[in-house]
């Protein structure tokens, strides 16, 4: 892809010599919805966090972000803070313990306004009260008054993007943004998010451990176990032909509404610890199709054709993991 | 809000009550006055005599009953060892103790919350280290033994500041170091663990995440969450400015309050003593009550939970 927005190589996170992430290649394209999936410490979050500067000093960061043609790891920080909320906004999970409690909403998005575009005075608050509008909140103009306290965490996060918005960035990084949400808000927010992305353009990562949610909402997945991208691809590829075997047993832990009623097929065992990863394929001891091969090194991510990539030595077809735990497979 | 003001008045008033009940029991149990004031020696006519002249030959709850009278008429007693009212010789010995609880105060704040901000933002770094190391020694080493290193330091040995008395302000010099420096240590500790505890919050990595610079998160989201916890110990040194200097008082022999205090108990001069246990109660419950309505102006959520 030419004409990518945020590139990121070889992306490492060390937490006191612990290694988070092992290794990230992301792309995301201008407007371009792009998902990642994995179980959490996956690094999921990590890379984000990291590309835009937020982890603690203590975290050793490794690698290339780049953002157009900007190096944002090792930035100066009045770059960074021109690229956080301006170019790229992230947003976070917790919607209520994400906006300060003691200042008013309004206040917290004008910040962002003044920051980014030079609004203050009269002129932010119309904006912030657009914004508000925007996202959904009723009556704006009373509610741009409250603190956070006083809104129930579905309109909490609707400010939250309503901040995110407010620098009119080219991406935005949705971190979990449904998971501490009613099922109904959930569903609300990510109309929301579709809604937003087609007035605006701008492209979205959503990170989720919801394969459903991101299956609904992006171009394109990428699925991480253990500090890498095991598997990308255009999402309904994905979906329909998971090719490593990791991708595969995510799915075929998911029951399925129209299929027939079965046990769920879990993936036995559990992900490595970070200082006990497995000298090659960090998913070759739960796998089912494992060999001895696969212990020899870290597997290189290959193209298997139509912008699906994998890394594995034995791309596999579907139903392989499904096969592999037959025993758990009962029909009821 | 009215609700409030009233319930939190009526908690201010039962607490007074109950400290000037609980120190006239007590100082009444505790020795008695007519021999403490006249001596152990005096004919027994003569203890007699003052007994009655002041009503200490009564039962302990005529006594009583008596006291809160004479307080309901603003009426304090006098000082059983020269007549004259007690609250006049509480009155004239507040201005020296201001004088060195004030600047104190200063000293705490001043010294105690940039530090324990710095080192919260600097943590585990040398700055962060220094602080608490002297943090701690700030407030664990008595004050008596402070202050009397410094007096052996800067009195004794170097001869730069006098060891005691009140002759010019030099005076105050080395009572408000000892003072406010162990106040300072446990105000830069409480604000360095109010800090940490804000900085962990996910509305601080929200805020840089929408690119606010760092010293702006400290300024405009950081302080304003720390202040709340922090304020509640500021507010009781601020209760404590008339009484907090008994034992520096003693030890540099300052005139004030403090001094008056002790010499008060050990004359068993009750009128005096419950005069400034009076007083102080009053200052802490108002300090108290200053706080509560303090944190309904910091912290939106606690005005909420009060209207």
């Amino acid at each position: 892809m030419t004409h990518n927005l945020v590139t990121i190589r070889g992306l490492g996170v060390a937490f006191n010599g612990v290694p988070a992430l092992r290794g990230i290649d992301l792309d995301v394209g201008k407007g371009e919805a792009v998902g990642l999936v994995g179980e959490s410490g996956s690094g999921k979050s990590v890379t984000w966090l990291a590309a835009l500067g937020l982890l603690p000093a203590t975290a050793k960061v490794s690698g290339s972000v780049t953002l157009g043609h900007e190096e944002l790891l090792g930035a100066p920080p009045a770059r960074l803070d021109a690229v956080r909320g301006g170019r790229i906004a992230m947003i976070f999970q917790d919607p209520v313990s994400a906006l300060n409690p003691v200042h008013r909403i309004g206040k917290q998005i004008e910040e962002a306004l003044r920051l980014h575009r030079g609004i203050t005075g009269a002129a932010a608050r119309a904006e912030a009260i657009r914004l508000l509008e925007q996202v959904g909140i009723p009556d704006p103009r009373r509610r741009i008054d409250i603190f956070p306290h006083e809104m129930s965490g579905g309109q909490n996060q609707r400010v939250v993007i309503a901040m995110a918005l407010a620098g009119q960035p080219e991406l935005l990084v949705a971190d979990e943004p449904t998971t501490a949400l009613d099922a109904t808000i959930q569903a609300q927010i990510l109309d929301l998010l579709r809604r937003l992305r087609a007035e605006t353009g701008m492209a979205l990562v959503l990170i989720s451990h919801d394969l459903g949610v991101v299956a609904d909402m992006c171009d394109r997945v990428g699925v991480t176990y253990a500090g890498r991208i095991v598997e990308q691809a255009p999402a309904d590829r994905l979906f329909a032909a998971p090719a490593h075997p990791y991708t595969a047993g995510l799915l075929a832990a998911l029951p399925e509404l129209d299929g027939p009623r079965r046990r769920l097929a879990a993936i036995p065992g559990f992900v490595p610890e970070p200082w006990a990863m497995p000298p090659g394929c960090a998913f070759a001891p739960r796998c089912p199709i494992a060999s001895a091969l696969c212990d020899a090194g870290p597997p290189p991510r290959a193209s298997i054709g139509d912008g699906h990539e994998v890394a594995c030595l034995q791309p596999s077809t579907p139903g392989v993991f499904a096969a592999a735990s037959t025993p758990m497979t009962v029909r009821a | 809000m009215f609700r409030f003001l009233a319930i939190r008045f009526g908690r201010a008033a039962l607490t007074i009550v109950l400290v000037v009940t609980f120190a006239f029991i007590v100082l009444r149990l505790s020795g008695d006055p007519a021999v403490a004031i006249m001596s152990p020696e005096a004919p027994p006519e003569a203890l007699a005599a003052f007994r009655r002249a002041w009503g200490l030959d009564q039962p302990i709850w005529v006594q009583y009953f008596r006291y809160f009278g004479a307080i309901a008429q603003g009426e304090l007693g006098q000082s059983m060892r020269d007549g004259r009212p007690a609250i006049v010789l509480v009155l004239e010995r507040i201005p020296a103790t201001l004088m060195l609880t004030i600047p104190a105060f200063i000293l705490k704040v001043g010294l105690g919350v940039p530090a324990g901000i710095q080192a919260a933002l600097h943590r585990n770094s040398f700055t962060d280290r220094a602080v608490m190391t002297m943090a701690v020694a700030g407030f664990t080493v008595p004050s008596f033994v402070l202050g009397l290193i410094l007096v052996l330091v800067f009195a004794v040995q170097l001869g730069w500041l006098p060891s005691g008395g009140q002759e010019s302000w030099r005076s105050a010099i080395l009572p408000v170091i000892t003072m406010g420096l162990g106040g300072a240590g446990v105000l830069a500790r409480f604000t360095r663990s109010a800090m940490l505890e804000v900085l962990g919050q996910p509305f601080i990595r929200t805020a840089s995440a929408k690119g606010v610079p760092w010293p702006q998160v400290v300024r405009g989201h950081a302080l304003p969450n720390a202040a709340i916890p922090t304020v509640t110990i500021v507010g009781f040194m601020v209760g404590s400015l008339i009484a907090g200097a008994v034992v520096v008082e003693s030890v540099f022999s300052w005139p004030g309050v403090g001094r008056l205090l002790v010499v008060a108990v050990g004359n068993r001069d009750l009128a005096v003593v419950q005069c400034i246990l009076l007083l102080v109660a009053c200052t802490m419950v108002a300090a108290n009550l200053t706080v509560d309505l303090l944190y309904g102006v910091l912290d939106p959520r606690m005005r909420a939970r009060k209207s």
